[in-house]
């Protein structure tokens, strides 16, 4: 379990959250929604570390992260697998190097156990025959793919996820979406995911959170984001005709 | 003011930079791969210039001289020394700045923008030095003799210019090489390079490690890169030769 104690986060003199509190459960998928420009990336890299927080308090299981010294997050940071917006594949390694990276960094495994590792996590990801090639070589939705298997191999208990659909035609996100729930499931990650899909929202949160100008401002399932009567909320989540014809029927 | 918080944050940076290294054979591929990159693949670079800046010393000199009484044998003194004093370690450093300075901002500014290098942090790497370290050993083990080689190459420019415009006797020119040669002003040389070497993988990389947007943010740090390093190379010149000259 991840809590979050009452955090505030600033730019200089740009506050950019307020005083936000969350819980977030192992096995289960939790959505943080909300506006471009909310804060959400800002919140994801705030848990994880990358922001230093003004106030409040991370505790991952029942230790608190924020106040641990740099060596003691780092052993925190082994266990959080993250996938960026953009995928952050490093561009001068190919597919199988940038997977088999964290390993050669941090496992201490023999070549071969680190051989059989990737190839299972990029069987994971439904990814054959790409090892060899460059991230710029391959589409988008396999860029996706590449940075969840780099993200999950070596068994991280915490999986974020920016945006992961960012970018992707409509069936390509079914699928991400659909193997990030399994990943949770199968190794009972502690699941957090930015996005801005409702379409995510409905078919794989377990709990969603909405985020309105930096503060918490709604939080429940997905069935209640449905019939709930909080207007920005409301107007976040039927802005488009489709979600509008949903509620009605 | 301004100037004295970038000195603190530079120095911050380097802290962080020079932390020990997590995986040793990681890091030692590293630095043959920055070797590579940014030693060897300058030696053309140096090569054309320092051909021709060795050549078109010797001219000038040569088509000056004609005009006076003054030994033949200066021309080759003249260029020799000026390729080991300040040709073959400052300017060579200049346009290594432009080459090699360019590079690293863009590499890493690319990776800044792009969150690799926060994907390098959370995955527990210590980035800075991951990413930094390697070059600055590249740099300082590789430019130095980047410099031995344009000296070589200068004097070489030279002679060739010789013989091939008949300027002055190719002998009187071989002589003025040999003639008063002080061997220290290869050790000044090779000294200043290695502080240049410093800078050039270091102002780049600092200054790319901070942007925030995109690839316009990446080409502002790219061109800041080159100027600062150019200038810094240029004080440290002067500073450098002010200790070990006077
Ligand atoms: N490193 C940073 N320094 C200063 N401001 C930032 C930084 N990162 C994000 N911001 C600002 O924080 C606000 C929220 O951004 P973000 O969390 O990226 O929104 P989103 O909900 O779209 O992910 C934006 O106004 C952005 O400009
Ligand atoms: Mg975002």
């Amino acid at each position: 379990m991840i809590t979050v104690k009452n955090i505030s986060k600033s730019f200089g003199k740009e506050q950019i959250l307020y005083d936000i509190s969350l819980t977030f459960e192992r096995g289960k998928t939790s959505l943080i929604i909300g506006q471009s420009g909310s804060g959400k990336t800002v919140l994801l890299k705030s848990i994880i570390g990358i922001h230093e927080i003004d106030k409040g308090e991370i505790i991952f299981g029942n230790e608190v992260y924020s106040a641990m010294n740099p060596k003691e997050k780092q052993k925190i940071r082994k266990e959080i697998g993250m996938v960026f917006q953009g995928g952050a594949l490093f561009d001068s390694y190919t597919v199988y190097e940038n997977v088999i990276f964290p390993l050669r960094m941090f496992s201490g495994m023999s070549e071969k156990e680190m051989d059989k590792r990737v190839e299972f996590c990029l069987d994971r990801v439904n990814l054959h025959k790409v090892n060899d090639l460059y991230p710029s070589e391959i589409s988008g939705g396999m860029q996706k793919r590449v940075a969840i298997a780099r993200a999950i191999v070596l068994n991280p208990k915490y999986l974020f996820f920016d945006e992961p659909n960012s970018g992707l035609d409509p069936k390509t996100s079914i699928v991400i979406d659909n193997l990030i729930k399994e990943l949770t499931e199968d190794f009972n990650t502690v699941t957090v995911i930015n996005t801005h899909d409702m379409n995510s929202v409905i078919e794989i949160g377990d709990k969603t959170v909405f985020i309105y100008k930096g503060r918490k401002w709604w939080e429940g399932t997905n069935k209640e984001i449905l019939n709930s009567d909080n207007k920005e909320l409301n107007d976040f989540v039927f802005a488009t005709e489709l979600m509008r014809s949903i509620k009605k029927s | 003011m301004k100037i004295f918080y970038h000195i603190g944050k530079y120095l911050l940076f380097l802290k962080k930079v020079f932390k020990r290294p997590q995986k040793r054979n990681i890091f030692i591929q590293n630095i043959f791969f920055e070797i590579e990159k940014l030693g060897i693949n300058s030696i053309i670079i140096v090569f054309i210039i320092s051909v021709f800046m060795g050549a078109v010393i010797t001219l000038q000199t040569a088509y000056n001289i004609e005009v006076s009484f003054v030994p033949l044998y200066l021309v080759g003194l003249g260029t020799r020394d000026s390729m080991f004093l300040e040709f073959s370690s400052t300017i060579v450093a200049l346009i290594l700045a432009g080459k090699v300075g360019a590079n690293i901002a863009s590499e890493i500014g690319t990776m800044k923008i792009r969150e690799q290098i926060e994907a390098l942090d959370i995955m527990g790497v210590n980035s800075e030095s991951y990413l930094v370290l390697p070059k600055i050993i590249a740099a300082v083990f590789s430019f130095p003799l980047l410099t031995l080689f344009s000296m070589f190459v200068g004097i070489f420019g030279g002679y060739i210019a010789v013989w091939l415009t008949g300027a002055i006797p190719i002998d009187d020119f071989v002589y003025g090489l040999h003639y008063y040669f002080v061997p220290f002003y290869i050790t000044y040389s090779v000294i200043k390079m290695t502080v240049f070497a410093f800078i050039i993988a270091t102002v780049p990389a600092y200054q790319a490690y901070f942007i925030r947007g995109g690839a316009l943010e990446v080409g502002r740090a790219n061109t800041k890169a080159v100027v600062y390093s150019s200038v810094l190379v240029l004080f440290f010149n002067v500073v450098i030769t002010q200790i070990l000259l006077s």
